[in-house]
């Protein structure tokens, strides 16, 4: 990478909502056309800040929910409970508003298609949105890495993403596994648990297959979905973490 | 409080480094155990304190002071900034 | 020139009297969580409160003789270096003249430890006089422990890292020495209505 490339000054841009999604009931997709966006990896984020008429700020990190080929910049946001940034950009925020960020930012938590091996990609609630970034980059430049997603969600209406995750599990690179911890849709025979052991080793690559291993979530489903993975022969080095998938509500 | 991670203040490292530390490897100085700050643990109080995620020793302090950050990396025996 | 978000507000009121918020300061409806570490879960009969360092003799309280001290409802208004304030918040605990009261020393200064490691410093002047409180009650309940419980020393005519959560005693001495932030670049005495946010403010 060129040096100059690397020392580019972060500097806040304003991005214009063009579209806003409703993923569930708590959660918005939206997207900003960015003049002068540089561009991305999967897995990356951008920091959002807002102002008030007197000068309060308030700003938050996100997963960027858009693959690097996608016109406009997606964020997906979940409102939460006591949140400040987050009710305002799922309630409030609408078509034509302006909304300053920066980035894009991280190089940890990314994937490109490289190194080498398959993926495995272990999402907990909102943890799937750099995956979505990540598995969109994957079929845009038709990559043949393998990869293994388990999703889990508490029911079936806390699932993001829920038809373009179907159209992605019928590639024949991208398995997707599905385990619903709390309430099950009508008539479903899979995955009605909190992830275990057993689910990882059934459904995620095996530790011979050396996969380079992602897990985005909340802080407790990160730390045991880790665990089991070192504990099934995963080479810690090969498993890279992500708290909150980004969303960086503080306090 | 739990701790988020040094992924979600990539923009304040990069703020303050110039470029992507989040995947930049370092030390810690209490346990020795090998980490990327993208991986410790962040908590946000006066300024944020980057914790080692094996022993939740102290490993890195920022200050924002107006448009001047200070960084507190004494709890790092390295890092490797990413060139 | 930083373009306004239409509408947005944030965990905040608008109403408050101006005279009661320090410059540069905002009024939160919200209560933030802020912390530099981890929060402990220290058994309370594990749990004492200590008077050590430059005394003639230390003094120590467990829980019980502690609970057992003459307590006092305090409502005032807090102010966060971070620019939160939030107002008429209402505890309950001890005044740190009922703790100092039986203690001998000659000492200036106090250094606040915690479980946690975290430290805190302050004039032993800006404890006594009816100014700071080792408090377990907030808003009518118990202290909740993302707040500091099982006790909090509260110190509001400070900024707010001052007033040390999860506080486990005084050490006492006749010279400073600064605090967690007060090391990494905080002011050490941390006025709000002076403003002194960072050291050299």
């Amino acid at each position: 990478m060129a040096r100059a490339a690397l020392l580019r000054r972060l500097t806040w841009q304003t991005g214009t909502i063009v579209k806003i999604v409703t993923e569930t009931a708590r959660t918005r997709t939206i997207a900003l056309q960015v003049p002068e966006w540089r561009g991305h990896r999967g897995g990356q984020h951008v920091d959002i800040r807002l102002t008030a008429d007197d000068g309060y700020q308030a700003q938050r990190s996100y997963s960027i929910a858009s693959a690097p080929s996608d016109a406009q910049v997606e964020i997906t946001v979940e409102r939460l409970h006591d949140g400040e940034v987050s009710p305002y950009l799922v309630d409030q925020l609408r078509l034509g508003d302006e909304l300053e960020l920066r980035g894009p930012v991280g190089g940890y938590f990314v994937w490109q298609d490289s190194p080498g091996g398959p993926l495995l990609l272990i999402a907990g609630g909102s943890g799937i949105v750099p995956f979505r970034s990540m598995l969109r980059h994957h079929r845009s430049i038709h990559s043949t890495v393998p990869v293994q997603l388990l999703y889990s969600v508490r029911t079936p209406e806390d699932l993001f993403y829920r038809e373009e995750l179907m159209r992605m599990a019928t590639s024949d690179e991208i398995d997707i596994s599905l385990t619903f911890t709390r309430t099950q849709p009508p008539g479903w025979n899979g995955y009605d648990r909190r992830i275990d052991r057993e689910m990882l080793v059934e459904s995620g690559w095996s530790p011979g297959a050396d996969p380079l291993v992602y897990v985005c979530g909340p802080t407790a489903f990160v730390e045991t979905a880790a665990e089991l993975l070192v504990g099934i022969g995963h080479d810690p080095r090969r498993i890279r973490t992500e708290r909150f998938g980004g969303i960086g509500e503080n306090p | 409080m739990t701790a988020l991670d040094g992924n979600a203040i990539a923009g304040m490292l990069q703020t303050a480094f110039g470029q992507d530390m989040t995947a930049a490897p370092g030390t810690c100085a209490g346990c020795g155990a090998a980490s990327r700050l993208g991986q410790a643990r962040v908590y946000r109080g006066a300024g944020t304190v980057l914790r080692c995620p094996n022993c939740e020793g102290v490993l890195m302090v920022i200050i924002e002071n107006g448009g001047v950050m200070g960084i507190d990396a004494q709890g790092l025996t390295d890092l490797h900034v990413p060139w | 020139m930083t373009p306004t978000s239409r509408g947005f507000l944030g965990s905040r009121r608008t109403d408050a009297d101006p005279s009661r918020i320090p410059p540069g300061q905002y009024v939160t409806t919200a209560f933030p969580v802020l912390s530099a570490g981890p929060t402990p879960h220290t058994p309370l009969d594990r749990w004492t409160f200590s008077i050590r360092g430059a005394v003639a003799e230390p003094i120590s309280w467990t829980w019980d003789e502690f609970r057992a001290l003459p307590s006092e409802n305090i409502t005032t208004d807090i102010h966060c270096v971070t620019k939160w304030s939030k107002l008429d918040t209402e505890w309950m605990g001890v005044s740190l003249d009922t703790l100092l009261a039986g203690v001998q020393s000659s000492a200036g200064h106090a250094l606040v430890f915690c479980d946690g490691g975290y430290t805190t410093n302050l004039p032993i002047a800006d404890l006594t006089g009816g100014k700071a409180w080792i408090t377990y009650g907030f808003g009518g309940a118990s202290l909740d422990s993302q707040h500091g419980g099982p006790a909090r020393l509260l110190v509001p005519h400070l900024y707010f890292w001052k007033s040390a959560k999860w506080v486990r005693g005084l050490d006492l001495r006749d010279e400073d020495q600064p605090g967690f932030w007060e090391r990494y670049g905080y002011h050490n005495y941390g006025d709000p209505w002076q403003e002194q946010r960072y050291s050299g403010d």
